[in-house]
């Protein structure tokens, strides 16, 4: 124990680096989620057949997209996506690179949860912005988000859960992070104590994620259950 | 004035089309209360979405005062649904926002922030006090009261109901019908109202289509009951009815 204590303190700059550069991989891609995923899942809803406003194309176009970006293995895509990611960010390699990948798979993964969330919203609401005159950005704005708020807020806390464990894969281009850090010293020199520590840390911050989630998701809230 | 003539609404069912409204033709006066009666599938929801264009009719043009709502543009079709309020039977309040901000919301979408008017709807309907309340802390009659209070907020001319007291006990029924007759008296609003509880429409209505299947079987003039059939509690209802 004062053994894993003390290579704990002899790792403590690294392991405090691998914390951060996970934080930055997960604010990149929980950014990305909301900027880019939100508005496709939007979209995505507004545009499906029978919805309230049908784009036949635009939403096979939306969908086609979504499906291929989650369908592809990810450690597949992140390789295949190093030509893209160096002509986006300069380099193919680091956290800043290695935030591409993630983002793309955070904004697909978002896209069709706020799709499903949005769907479960009453179809009277959309009828009562309809009978109001709301236009396409009111019937989003001032119906369809706030009254869809507490699922868009759970299952963004879901796509950032499954970000730190896709994250755990950016080793492989140098992107660092809590899950690299465990596989070098716990997997790869026989170090168990420190990987266990490290998938200690990781269950925790998705305890700690998943329960800021679910509290605010009920905080916000008002209607009857 | 609200004119339908020769009003056809077929919906496509999977290949074959089912016919909700066959040819009708009705006139509605301005500050009339007209009630549209029917049994359930009957078709008198369809009729009163023909109204502020939430249906397309299939054939046949619904002109309100002498525009038919069909040959606008998007923008100009919104404007003009702004100018005829509609109640609900499931009344759908937002469930997130307050009792005033629900109320505020039409007035919101014309950019408009007039607290006044919020306040004066609520106090109209008598759920000033509950204003920031969430719908979920209300019963239904109150909920109901809140809805007509979001439709009359922006003052429009003509007021859409949709089984307004259907989902209410007998009771916060008259209590709601008293409202909308005092919103007719007190605004001028054309109402339009459509149940299937033939009693509601008696007591408020000065006259009434009835539908079959799809067709208009009659255009009444509603005789109203006797004065004293108007209850204000439930209990002397529930006497008078039973005993």
């Amino acid at each position: 124990m004062s053994d894993l204590l003390a290579r704990l303190t002899e790792y403590r700059g690294e392991i405090v680096l691998s914390i951060l550069e996970t934080g930055i991989m997960m604010v990149n891609s929980m950014v990305a989620a909301v900027l880019v995923g939100l508005p496709i899942g939007t979209l995505l809803y507004l545009a499906r057949p029978g919805g309230p406003y049908p784009r036949p194309w635009l939403h096979r176009a939306l969908n086609t997209y979504v499906n291929v970006v989650r369908s592809v293995p990810f450690l597949l895509f992140v390789v295949a996506l190093i030509p893209f990611t160096r002509a986006l960010v300069g380099t193919s390699f680091g956290t800043t690179a290695a935030s591409v990948p993630l983002a793309f798979v955070a904004a697909a993964l978002y896209a069709r949860f706020s799709e499903q969330t949005l769907l479960d919203v009453p179809e009277q609401t959309v009828e009562l912005a309809r009978s109001l005159g709301a236009g396409p950005l009111q019937l989003i704005g001032l119906f369809l988000f706030p009254e869809a708020r507490s699922g868009l807020v759970l299952s963004l806390t879901t796509v950032t859960i499954s970000m730190v464990s896709y994250s755990t894969i950016m080793g492989v281009v140098g992107g660092g992070g809590v899950g690299d850090f465990a596989i070098r010293y716990g997997y790869q020199t026989y170090e168990y104590d420190l990987m266990y520590t490290t998938i200690l840390i990781m269950v925790v911050s998705v305890m700690v994620i998943q329960g800021a989630g679910t509290l605010l998701a009920r905080i916000i809230d008002k209607r009857a259950r | 004035m609200i004119e339908l003539r020769n009003v056809t609404k077929s919906f496509p069912q999977g290949r074959s089309t089912v016919t909700a409204l066959t040819d009708i033709t009705l006139t509605i006066e301005d500050h009339e209360m007209f009630g549209i009666v029917g049994e359930s599938g009957s078709g008198k929801s369809t009729l009163l979405r023909l109204i502020n264009h939430l249906e397309a009719p299939t054939s046949g043009t619904v002109l309100v005062d002498g525009e038919n709502l069909g040959t606008l543009a998007p923008r100009a079709l919104r404007e003009r649904r702004r100018d005829i309020g509609m109640v609900f039977q499931q009344f759908n309040l937002l469930g997130n926002s307050t009792v005033f901000d629900n109320v505020a919301r039409p007035l919101r979408l014309q950019r408009r922030r007039e607290r006044d008017t919020v306040m004066q709807m609520l106090e109209f309907v008598k759920m000033a006090d509950h204003h920031r309340k969430h719908p979920s802390q209300l019963s239904g009659g109150e909920k109901q009261r809140v809805a007509i209070a979001r439709a009359l907020s922006t003052q429009p001319r003509i007021l859409l109901c949709d089984e307004p007291t259907s989902a209410l006990d007998s009771g916060t029924t008259e209590e709601v019908m008293a409202i909308l007759r005092d919103v007719r008296d007190r605004f001028g609003t054309t109402i339009i109202l459509v149940s299937h509880e033939l009693d509601v429409i008696k007591s408020s209505c000065d006259r009434a289509a009835v539908l079959e299947r799809g067709r208009l079987a009659a255009l009444t003039e509603v005789t109203p009951p006797p004065a004293q059939e108007r209850f204000d509690s439930y209990a002397e209802r529930a006497r008078e009815f039973l005993g």
